[in-house]
């Protein structure tokens, strides 16, 4: 029965706190560029603003157009939802096997990518079109970085990974320091961050995120853009619990969960912040260039995985 | 052991002599006496290795044997004959303008610099002294392939450098491959590279690792030996440097890559116990020759037409040495000789039938025989004896080839008669026309010392003839070495 | 797991093999020059490193004379000469354009993958404790060929060949302690003189056909004319 309660708390409190990050990396960017920026609390008012206003839907727009935030956004928390953040051991584990997570997040993609093309303005199509191909390229280097990790520990559920790799004497593992670098890249290009998207663009042509949600208004975006918002959180926190696994609690103790919680909520602010570093001196790259970029993470996890086979196995 | 050292300090001397001097007259003159004092040593030597058998030097870095001893003899001959024809040959090119005094300095100092390194290569024990000889040796080459500076002679420099560079690289992999399997089983590393000491220990090296070794030293000295399919250096460097440095890389170069190869052969043949170094020779070997006969006939420069012959002879050369067996491995040591002797002598005829008619087109070159008597005869006679006519000593060694395959592998002696007819009519077809053809207006004779061109060819019909003991006697304990049993 | 029974530097010396794979990658898909050199000083600081590593853990101290032969040359002169040539030769603005960067990584993979194959039975047999980075030398060597095959200008692929040169250096280290010194003194003094043949023939290019371009270089075929 605890185990389900912390899962449901873990959730809420992920899914509440997802702006948060968002905020906190947006509030060090502007303090970077020597501004004072919003609050880190802004995408919160944001969100309550939004959710008060009007939706206005075009003439053109069909169903799938109006379930798509909704579907978008309970897939995203379904994701969330399986991913170990402050402890492994909940009866959610068993779920949180890393094709899924990948296979959710592709549900996600697939019916914003069908939102942004519904309305049949230019513009929506072009993001989808955009999103389409740099998740095209991306996936399989999302995939490969991941089996690289299940190779390293014969199991795909991620909570597996991650207590094993917790546990290990510290080694020094060349196939896990090649596909983690992979899995930055590759985090970078699916979240729409610098320098594959710019996340605070308003020039149309630039945009592909922003491109698809661009007809959206009132709840609709709000649900749109939290959804961004726990993407965004769901693969720091793979990041952060893949790399770094030390610190997340292997079992139900409360003693053991606060002292994870406050870990965890350490590692996120660190790569909040390196992202921030990493988003204020890098430009945007042009999107020809995308795929030379997701081509480099290609490499990374497939060296990766080639390391493991070549140099780590007897 | 006093000889093998003169014979490789003299050719060192003259790297830095010729350096400072290689410009002026006298030039030709000194890079003659140091070539003619190192044949004066390397005959010294092997008189020594008759009298004695085989040396190996105090430090174990140099092995003289059956095998190499008159190999270096040929070196120093070709050496010195081609100096014989190298000054005057320059002397002329430098009149005409094609090269420049700094040049020339770098041609005579480099000249000497590339018999060093073949001698060295030669006559060292140590497997990765001999990747670095024949390695320093293509060094030497490259700036001399592309002496004229000319587009087509730069880019056959560079088609040289790369391309055989390249293959050089896995060589020297498959030599540390052997001194990996080496070191497995020899306590001392500092031995693990010596080719006496190996052959005693090869029949436990590993065989695994040794045939792998192999693969990359066939490609790797393969390339260098000119076998299809790394092979397209081979006509562009041999055809765009000046004539001597032709002669001299024929006759003698490739001549030293098929030695590494069949001294690593010695050593992964007991190794592995089974067939498969000999079948990828064969099998390089026919790939070369039939393609290399075939290409000649395309041909509308002499020295290219030429320079394919000597990929098909090579290509010979290594079936034999694949088909394994005494007759054939007997033939094919015989047949280095005579290539070499044969081939230097084409060239250097060829060097002076293009100063008589000015190109190196076939199509243009004619009457030879009518304008310069002593220099079509050259030209008919060497092309006589390289395709194989008695009782010239190619036609010795490829009968002895002949012979072998029927007996062992009598399915494939159609495609070598095939392939060495199809080479005949090439030569032939295009020889006809510039010896006996009618001579354009207004050529006149040349100054040609024929004299290396006779005395190669008379050589050469000697060994067809009737082989003198001592070569015959070394030629069989290479054979022995190589096969377990020889032909004598 | 093999790797977690190792000790420390033996990690470290897996890593670093790790690493000097990827330098191959990037040299392949580098476009600028001077990227390109970079690059390659890299790869050879990083066998540097290994070699050092190795002479501690195996205790071959001669290793050591080695490693600082590699980094004279492979880091600090070789390098220094490319680049003072590319500015000399006024080609540092050039950028070369790599036909579909995508298949030939694709293609270098596959040779990762086959340099590990053929290098099995060598693994089998060595008892050093770096036997697995045996394949990785391979195939920084093929990769090296494959860089001199796939590009077009002259100063790339002389960084390809010796790229070449590095893997075999490495794979002598990492096989056998490296060979013995006079072989190894040999095998530097030829790298060298190639260094210095390549930028005198680059010259020569240069003045004969006007850029660096080797596809230029086509006057000889067999195709008659």
């Amino acid at each position: 029965m605890t185990g389900l309660f912390w899962a449901i708390a873990k959730t809420l409190i992920v899914v509440l706190a997802a702006p948060l990050m968002v905020g906190w990396v947006k509030w060090l960017k502007c303090r970077l560029q020597n501004r004072k920026g919003p609050p880190p609390w802004q995408p919160y008012r944001d969100l309550l603003r939004l959710s008060r206003k009007h939706v206005v839907l075009a003439e053109t727009a069909s169903p799938i157009f109006r379930m798509a935030p909704y579907i978008v956004f309970s897939v995203t928390i379904l994701a969330v939802s399986t991913v170990p953040v402050i402890t492994v051991q909940l009866p959610v584990a068993a779920l949180a096997d890393v094709i899924a997570l990948v296979g959710f997040l592709a549900l996600g993609r697939f019916f914003l990518s069908l939102a942004g093309m519904d309305v049949g303005t230019a513009f929506g199509g072009m993001g989808s079109s955009r999103e389409v191909t740099i998740s095209s390229l991306a996936e399989p280097a999302l995939l490969m970085a991941f089996f690289t990790l299940a190779m390293n520990v014969s199991s795909t559920n991620l909570s597996t990974v991650i207590s094993v790799l917790g546990q290990r004497d510290i080694t020094l593992y060349p196939s896990l320091i090649f596909s983690s670098m992979g899995l930055v890249l590759v985090a970078i290009a699916e979240t729409g961050r610098i320098p594959i998207d710019n996340p605070a663009t308003h020039l149309e042509l630039t945009m592909i995120h922003e491109a698809m949600i661009l007809e959206y208004s009132g709840r609709h975006l709000a649900l749109m853009e939290w959804a961004a918002m726990l993407k965004l959180t769901l693969y720091s926190l793979l990041i952060v619990n893949l790399i770094v696994p030390w610190g997340v609690a292997l079992t139900l103790v409360t003693g053991d969960l606060v002292f994870a919680a406050l870990i965890v909520t350490g590692k996120l602010l660190l790569w909040g912040a390196l992202l921030a570093v990493s988003e204020t001196i890098q430009a945007k790259m042009r999107l020809f260039r995308a795929p030379q970029f997701l081509g480099l993470a290609f490499i990374l996890s497939l060296l990766g995985m080639m390391s493991h086979i070549i140099l780590e196995v007897q | 052991m006093n000889f093998v050292a003169a014979t490789l300090v003299l050719p060192l001397a003259g790297v830095i002599i010729l350096a400072f001097i290689g410009h002026r007259q006298s030039a030709k003159t000194v890079n003659l006496i140091i070539s003619a004092a190192t044949f004066v040593t390397a005959l010294l030597l092997a008189i020594e290795v008759f009298r004695q058998g085989p040396i190996l030097s105090v430090n174990k870095l140099f092995y003289i044997d059956g095998f190499n001893v008159y190999l270096i003899l040929l070196n120093a001959f070709v050496g010195m004959t081609t100096a014989i024809f190298s000054g005057p040959y320059m002397e002329h090119e430098v009149a005409i303008g094609r090269v420049d005094d700094p040049r020339m300095r770098l041609y005579y100092s480099m000249y000497q610099g590339f018999l060093f390194t073949m001698l060295m290569a030669l006559s060292t024990n140590n497997l990765g002294i001999l990747w670095v000889s024949v390695e320093g040796a293509t060094l030497a080459t490259v700036l001399l392939v592309s002496l004229y500076r000319t587009h087509e002679s730069i880019e056959a420099g560079w088609k040289y450098f790369i391309i055989c560079g390249v293959g050089i690289s896995q060589a020297l992999f498959g030599t540390i491959l052997v001194y990996f399997a080496a070191v497995k089983i020899i306590p001392g590393s500092e031995e693990g590279l010596l080719w006496t000491v190996l052959q005693q220990h090869a029949v436990r090296m590993d065989g695994g690792v040794m045939a792998l070794a192999f693969v990359f030293l066939l490609v790797g000295y393969g390339t260098k030996v000119g076998l299809v399919p790394l092979h397209n250096w081979l006509p562009d460097a041999h055809s765009e440097g000046p004539t001597p440095m032709s002669a001299i890389l024929s006759g003698l170069l490739l001549n030293i890559a098929l030695y590494a190869v069949v001294r690593f052969k010695m050593l992964v043949d007991p190794a592995l116990g089974d067939h498969l170094a000999g079948n990828l020779m064969m099998g390089f070997g026919m790939l070369s020759f039939s393609v290399a006969g075939l290409l000649l006939h395309r041909q509308y420069d002499v020295k290219r037409m030429f320079s394919y012959s000597s990929i098909e002879h090579m290509g010979l050369m290594t079936f034999a040495f694949g088909i394994g067996g005494p007759m054939a491995t007997f033939g094919a040591l015989l047949h280095m000789i005579v290539h070499s002797l044969t081939k230097s002598a084409i060239f250097i005829t060829v060097g002076h039938a293009t100063h008589l008619a000015g190109t190196q087109k076939m199509s243009e070159i004619r009457g030879l025989i009518r304008t310069q008597p002593f220099v079509g005869w050259g030209l008919l006679i060497g092309t006589c004896a390289i395709a194989g006519f008695p009782p010239f000593g190619v036609f010795t060694s490829e009968f002895l080839l002949f012979t072998a395959t029927i007996k062992s592998y009598p399915w494939l002696a159609p495609p070598l008669v095939l392939g060495l007819s199809v080479a005949f009519a090439g030569l032939f077809r295009n020889l006809q026309p510039m010896v006996f053809g009618e001579p354009p207006a207004g050529q006149k004779p040349v100054v040609a010392n024929m004299w290396p061109v006779f005395i190669h060819l008379a050589l050469v019909l000697w060994l067809g003839i009737s082989i003198p003991t001592v070569l015959a006697q070394w030629l069989n304990q290479a054979t022995v070495m190589l096969v377990g049993k020889g032909v004598l | 797991m093999l790797i977690a029974t190792l000790s420390l530097p033996e990690q470290v010396v897996l890593t670093l093999a790790a690493l000097i794979l990827l330098s191959s990658f990037l040299l392949l898909a580098q476009v600028r020059l001077d990227s390109l050199i970079n690059i390659f000083a890299l790869q050879g600081l990083l066998i540097f490193f290994a070699t050092v590593l190795m002479a501690f853990i195996a205790g071959k101290y001669h290793l050591l004379i080695s490693a600082a032969l590699t980094l004279f040359l492979k880091v600090y002169f070789i390098p220094g000469q490319l680049r003072k040539l590319v500015i000399r030769l006024d080609i540092r603005r050039e950028v070369e354009v790599i036909g579909n960067p995508m298949l030939i990584m694709l293609f270098a993979a596959a040779l990762v993958l086959f340099s590990y194959y053929v290098a099995l039975p060598i693994r089998e047999l060595s008892l050093l404790s770096t036997r697995n980075t045996i394949a990785i030398s391979l195939a920084v060597v093929l990769i090296g060929m494959l860089m001199v095959i796939s590009r077009r200008k002259a100063v790339a692929q002389v960084v390809g060949f010796m790229s070449m040169e590095n893997g075999l250096f490495f794979a002598a280290v990492v096989s056998t302690y490296g060979m013995p010194m006079v072989v190894e003194l040999g095998i530097a003094f030829d790298v060298l003189v190639a260094a210095i043949l390549f930028g005198v023939f680059f010259f020569h290019i240069r003045t004969e056909i006007g850029s660096l371009d080797t596809d230029r270089l086509n006057h000889l075929t067999e195709v008659e004319k």
